[in-house]
């Protein structure tokens, strides 16, 4: 063994007191750049949101809302493409809400961990990675030609359903992963069948967070344009769909025929639809959070 | 022996929802299958038609893509250069930022400014594109004009940046959460050893998040590679081989929506390439995706 | 024929081994302790007796249990009949999210009583025999969450008992309680003993030595000693069983 005795650490050296120094330094500048390089997000947000306002806030008013489109930028409105944007997600809604939570309940609650669940499993994650004009393609196909349903409320209503399925499952199986086990067991042991279990002990609990996802959910529905555009929501409809198989359009393709004119007071009019849309969608993810805030305690 | 019928545990008959039920539940599981099916079989069965009259190494290595006006020609590099450049634009904004943003807010920045920047960081994420779109060509396009004199109106880099504005979400929030999942005992451990909280980010966390933050590069590329109508609003229809960012393009994704517009008969090799180039960016999106999947794996440290 | 049966009882899950040949017999209207140190099987041995282990992965049971002398792994047997006949009490208190009137009721909605008069009164009749009626009946629409914790596992014990069972079984049910809350549980054990049978696996050897009437000591799977409680505690025949109870392992 060395006869050296341990000694404690001397007070840094000059040369040692620099390196700390320029290390330090380095950490402030960088951690300026960050914060800089995060506000760049937030600032690109508000000029987004002062110029849509700036460009927007001329054209609103209620003719807006009680207007068809028309060729003449002063009498044009949003009405056939807000309605149509109700109508789709009226027929939307519970499709997606039954078949996303049913596939939902029986990956957690029914299937028995194999080979083809694995791959459902997979399948679902797959599905929410591609592209929405690839949904847009295949309800063309589907819907549009091979059910013969043309160009309709219908056919875009199954199309957006599609699009949205596998994020409702996904965030519906979080819902339901996070109701605990106990839960489960005491109902089981009370003499309840599975389904039973499912509907009284489980679903009740893990609903605000179903509930929360399929808002979500159809709020992008609500903001997607290229599927609708595949499947051939008119950009010039003049009209309220009477029925399922009605031609029909919504507001993001309302929006964009605006945009492809080339005047400025229909560049204005787009402006004024995003407003409208975005209070829309704002006030759908507002209604998420509280329902996630408030039942949160619940579990 | 009792007879069977006595035992006091035999069965009154299952009641028919505990029969149907877990039938039904299996169908809804189905459908989600049954999609990923019809988009393979859509996507396969119209792109084998298309191939029967233009030969795949035509559209794969042409490099003119004229699908509309005689003399046609559907070479579909044009398009994925289009693609490509956008890509790259944003790949190029939404990279730096979105990870210096997921280190300052993982790193450095404290609860209440945490609280902040969150929601305004998912707010972007929940912006409909047609919105970015707009903001591409009237506000972006305008100042491109002003800085590059001679740009036109439609350009790469005008929808580039609004790609990349769009997807800075995507990269921050799981470059984040991967950052995040790193224990905190490691950072202790690096603190302790006198490290500015610099060297501790880059280079204890940021290694150690590493298959995290690399997945969601890719996928944020992968959403570019998708995105629609921003590229359609501001790049342009013009689709041509070029690496200049203000030349005006066109990508896959704008010109499936250029043809749907439009009137091209069903049947027509025009309204074919359709599904020619849905499958390509198809494949190129699924492919990334499993890529993302595989880093996030492979790589992952064991805690 | 009343009580429980066991007859070389086996249970695995796919190679290891829980419970090996288990057999004893456990009288009517008293309560039964398992007792024995960590991984003994005793928790094992409680869900096979509402076969609440039969979901779990990989699992082989082999042997029988009688019931109301009845085998309960019998192919004719539904499950959810037998759980009705035993009531189960977990370890910590697992009241569902609603009120205290929905949780005691939830058993008997569940086989069609939906009347309010009847299950006004099965509630009421439940939360008596659970000792928890003085406390709550003015406050029967309130949260469950807002009980104490030692409440909250009467109301379980309550919940379990609406549907009226004839056994009880009680998974260390006591483990998660302060002692006042362990004492209260312990005298209503007691007191239920007088109706229904009670089988409790405990970690806890002076509440299996104060309740218990009989004692069965599980060590590896294994049953080392069966009898009454006063002979494990004060002369157990097995050296094991003498080293258990007297503290020198487990």
């Amino acid at each position: 063994m060395s006869n050296t005795p341990i000694q404690a650490s001397s007070p840094p050296n000059d040369r040692e007191k620099q390196n700390i120094q320029k290390r330090k330094r380095k950490d402030s500048i960088l951690k300026l750049v960050f914060l800089v390089a995060t506000s760049v997000g937030i600032i690109a947000l508000m000029l987004l949101l002062v110029t849509i306002l700036m460009d927007g806030v001329r054209a609103l008013n209620v003719d807006l809302f009680t207007q068809y489109p028309s060729r003449r930028a002063s009498s044009s409105g949003l009405k056939s493409a807000l309605v149509g944007t109700l109508y789709m997600v009226l027929i939307m809604l519970p499709l997606a809400f039954v078949i996303g939570v049913g596939a939902a309940i029986f990956l957690e609650e029914y299937a028995k961990k194999s080979v083809i669940t694995r791959l459902i499993q997979l399948n679902i994650s797959t599905l929410a990675g591609v592209p929405s004009i690839v949904y847009g393609i295949l309800g063309l196909t589907l819907f549009v030609r091979a059910m013969a349903l043309d160009r309709s409320l219908l056919a875009g209503a199954l199309t957006m359903t599609l699009l949205i399925l596998p994020v409702i499952i996904v965030s519906s199986q979080e819902a339901i992963k996070a109701v605990p086990s106990t839960r489960r067991e005491a109902s089981k042991a009370l003499g309840a069948t599975k389904w039973q279990t499912v509907q009284r002990a489980v679903l009740p609990s893990a609903f605000p967070g179903i509930l929360t996802g399929i808002i979500l959910a159809v709020s992008r529905a609500i903001g997607e344009t290229a599927p609708l555009v595949m499947i051939g929501a008119l950009t010039y409809v003049a009209f309220l769909p009477k029925n399922l198989l009605d031609q029909f359009t919504v507001m993001p393709i309302q929006i964009y025929n605006w945009i492809s004119r080339p005047q400025a007071e229909f560049h204005n009019l787009a402006a004024a639809g995003i407003i409208v849309l975005l209070i829309i969608l704002l006030t759908l993810n507002l209604i998420a959070i509280m329902l996630r805030n408030k039942f949160q305690k619940n579990l | 022996m009792e007879n069977v019928q006595d035992h006091p545990f035999a069965g009154q008959k299952r009641r028919p929802t505990d029969h149907i039920m877990p039938v039904f539940l299996f169908l809804c599981a189905m459908i989600s299958t049954l999609t990923t099916v019809g988009i393979v079989y859509t996507l396969f069965s119209e792109s084998i038609a298309f191939f029967k009259q233009v030969p795949i190494f035509e559209f794969l290595g042409g490099t003119k893509w004229a699908p509309l006006i005689a003399p046609t020609h559907f070479g579909v590099l044009p398009l994925l250069m289009g693609t490509f450049l956008v890509t790259l634009i944003s790949a190029v904004i939404a990279i730096p930022v979105g990870l210096a943003s997921a280190i300052y807010l993982s790193e450095y920045a404290s609860a209440r400014v945490r609280k902040i920047i969150r929601p305004v960081l998912e707010v972007l994420a929940g912006v409909p594109t047609i919105v970015y779109g707009y903001f591409a060509l009237t506000f972006i396009s305008p100042i491109l004009q002003v800085i590059f004199p001679g740009a036109g109106l439609f350009n790469a880099l005008s929808a580039g940046i609004a790609v990349g504005i769009m997807i800075i979400p995507i990269v921050c929030s799981l470059s984040e959460e991967a950052m995040r999942a790193v224990p905190n005992s490691l950072r202790m451990g690096a603190y302790a050893l006198g490290s500015t909280r610099l060297e501790t980010a880059l280079k204890v966390v940021l290694p150690a998040a590493l298959s995290g933050v690399m997945s969601s590069f890719v996928l944020a590329f992968s959403r570019a590679i998708g995105e629609t109508m921003i590229v359609t609003i501001a790049a342009g229809a013009t689709p041509r081989m070029t690496a200049n960012p203000l030349d005006s393009i066109q990508t896959m994704t704008a010109y499936i929506v250029q043809v749907s517009l439009g009137d091209t008969p069903h049947g027509s090799l025009a309204y074919g390439s359709i599904f020619a180039v849905g499958l390509t960016l198809f494949v190129i999106t699924f492919l990334l995706n499993i890529l993302a999947a595989a880093i996030a794996k492979r790589f992952r440290e064991a805690y | 024929m009343n009580g429980i049966q066991i007859k070389d009882l086996s249970v695995s899950y796919g190679e290891q081994s829980a419970l090996k040949q288990i057999s004893f017999d456990i009288p009517q209207q008293s309560i039964t302790a398992l007792i024995g140190p960590s991984g003994c099987g005793k928790s094992t041995l409680l869900r096979t007796l509402n076969r609440m282990n039969d979901d779990t992965p990989g699992i082989q049971i082999s042997g029988e249990i009688y019931i109301a002398g009845a085998p309960i792994y019998a192919k004719e047997v539904r499950v959810e009949k037998l759980r009705r006949y035993t009531g189960m009490v977990f370890q910590a208190p697992n009241p569902f999210p609603t009120s205290i009137y929905d949780n005691v009721a939830y058993g008997p909605r569940l086989y069609g009583i939906t009347r309010k008069k009847d299950l006004d009164e099965v509630v009421e009749r439940s939360l008596r025999a659970a000792a928890l009626w003085e406390e709550v009946a003015d406050k029967l629409k309130s949260h469950a969450f807002g009980l104490s914790g030692g409440q909250q596992q009467r109301l379980c014990i309550a919940r379990a008992l609406a549907v009226d069972p004839k056994v009880l079984l009680m998974d260390e049910s006591t483990a998660a309680l302060d002692p006042f809350s362990t004492q209260k549980i312990e005298e209503l054990a007691k007191e239920l003993s007088k109706l229904y049978t009670i089988v409790m696996v405990t970690h806890n050897l002076a509440q299996a030595a104060r309740v218990s009437d009989q004692t069965a000591f599980l060590l590896n799977g294994e049953l080392i000693e069966y009898g009454p409680t006063i002979q494990i505690f004060s002369k157990p025949n097995q050296g094991q069983t003498e080293n258990y109870v007297a503290g020198r392992f487990g």
